[in-house]
């Protein structure tokens, strides 16, 4: 299965970024054999709808589950119409965070995390 | 001619600017193009006699024509469009952001299955009316909207050329200012001799430079902070229109909405010779009134 980590960096030993739709780089793992793919985030500086933008390269991507610090009101609509689950709240390295996802120790929550424009001001 | 009064920073005096400008002159309409907080008409007291609503045009998707393309969310600049292509069970959606739409019409206009129609939706409000021999015009943007320049734009469709038009901006540099000034025959900074007043007049100096309009400033509460501005003014070859000194009757006067030439009737001198300074200089360019859209 595949699942993304939100990134500050291009691989497994990177933190995870707490933005999503502004993330530098997102981490598309597969949870069967750790195999990843690191993308740079084409949407950093859109100047509107960068959630919404992230939220359709996920779905184009065939990710099932994206993992991130936080998510905001549009990209959480984007991905829950995509078939998205969302787990926010995570923190730490992205190998941690997939080891955490795997042994089942987080959760989705409803909702999205906090307001847009959220990852402007952490730029 | 029409003359617009902005500032980079907030709170500098723009509005007293425009108002007090307005009430020294005759033949006078007024256009108060902070739609996000709009108060000339608390100093100007109109009686407003037509309110008009404002719309734009948001898509509504035709999900039996819709064959999930993606064309609609490609060309919208915004990404106030998402598509999301069917997956195993068959279904797709496309998610539409009203928040985020400008109403340009690129998602209608290109969409392959013509699936696409325009709603309008209603963003704000246009108020005409008159106070004394001021033609009056406000825009009020409703609360929780935040796409204040189609609404700036249908305020300044009612620019009357007959008259003189002062345009009353909203603070900053961002699109609201720029629809708001475009198309001025001179533009009026007005700004106050701090370090955020100078920051803040440099960036506002940028926007009307790239907008080609002849611009000046007026310095309020001229006697306080240092002697920046007058010194970035003065390298830079811009005129210093009119210094409004840091006065606590002015400031009283404000506070009970009574306008400054009532208060102090010695300002509508100083206001009418910077005026005549500004016409005479220039008043007699081109009028760009053809080229309020962009």
């Amino acid at each position: 299965m595949k699942i993304c980590v939100t990134s500050q960096g291009d691989n497994l030993n990177s933190r995870v970024d707490p933005r999503f739709g502004r993330c530098k780089y997102f981490i598309i793992v597969d949870t069967d054999n750790l195999q990843f793919e690191a993308i740079r985030n084409p949407s950093i500086d859109a100047a509107s709808g960068a959630g919404i933008q992230s939220g359709q390269l996920m779905a184009s991507k065939q990710v099932k589950v994206v993992l991130s610090g936080n998510i905001g009101p549009n990209a959480h609509e984007t991905l829950t119409q995509a078939g998205i689950e969302v787990i926010t709240g995570v923190t730490g390295s992205i190998k941690e965070a997939i080891e955490d996802y795997k042994a089942g120790k987080l959760k989705a929550k409803d909702g999205p995390s906090v307001n847009s424009k959220f990852g402007i001001s952490g730029k | 001619m029409i003359i617009s009064i902005a500032s980079g920073k907030g709170g500098t005096g723009k509005t007293t600017v425009a108002v007090n400008l307005a009430l020294s002159l005759d033949n006078i309409q007024f256009l108060d193009c902070d739609v996000e907080e709009p108060d000339a008409h608390i100093f100007l007291k109109p009686e407003i006699k037509t309110k008009l609503s404002a719309h734009i045009p948001i898509p509504e998707i035709d999900k039996e024509r819709c064959n999930y393309c993606g064309k609609c969310g490609q060309v919208c600049a915004y990404n106030a469009v998402a598509v999301i292509p069917p997956r195993d069970d068959g279904k797709g959606s496309v998610l539409i952001f009203p928040n985020l739409c400008h109403g340009c019409g690129a998602c209608s206009l290109l969409c392959p299955q013509k699936a696409i129609t325009e709603v309008n939706k209603e963003i704000g409000v246009v108020e005409i009316g008159n106070s004394g021999g001021i033609q009056f015009i406000h825009g009020r943007l409703n609360i929780g909207e935040v796409m204040s320049s189609p609404l700036i734009k249908q305020v300044k469709e009612y620019i009357n050329p007959t008259r003189t038009v002062i345009i009353d901006a909203p603070p900053g540099t961002s699109c609201s200012v720029i629809a708001s000034i475009k198309s001025s025959d001179f533009c009026i900074l007005v700004t106050e001799p701090t370090p955020f007043g100078l920051n803040d007049l440099i960036l506002a100096v940028g926007v009307v430079k790239k907008l080609k309009i002849p611009f000046g400033v007026v310095i309020n509460r001229a006697d306080i902070g240092d002697n920046k501005v007058e010194d970035y003014c003065q390298e830079n070859k811009i005129p210093i229109l009119m210094r409004i000194p840091f006065d606590r009757q002015i400031a009283v006067s404000y506070s009970k909405g009574i306008p400054l030439v009532e208060a102090r009737e010695e300002y509508k001198r100083e206001l009418q010779e910077m005026f005549n300074f500004i016409k005479e200089k220039y008043g007699n360019q081109t009028h760009r009134h053809d080229t309020y859209a962009f």
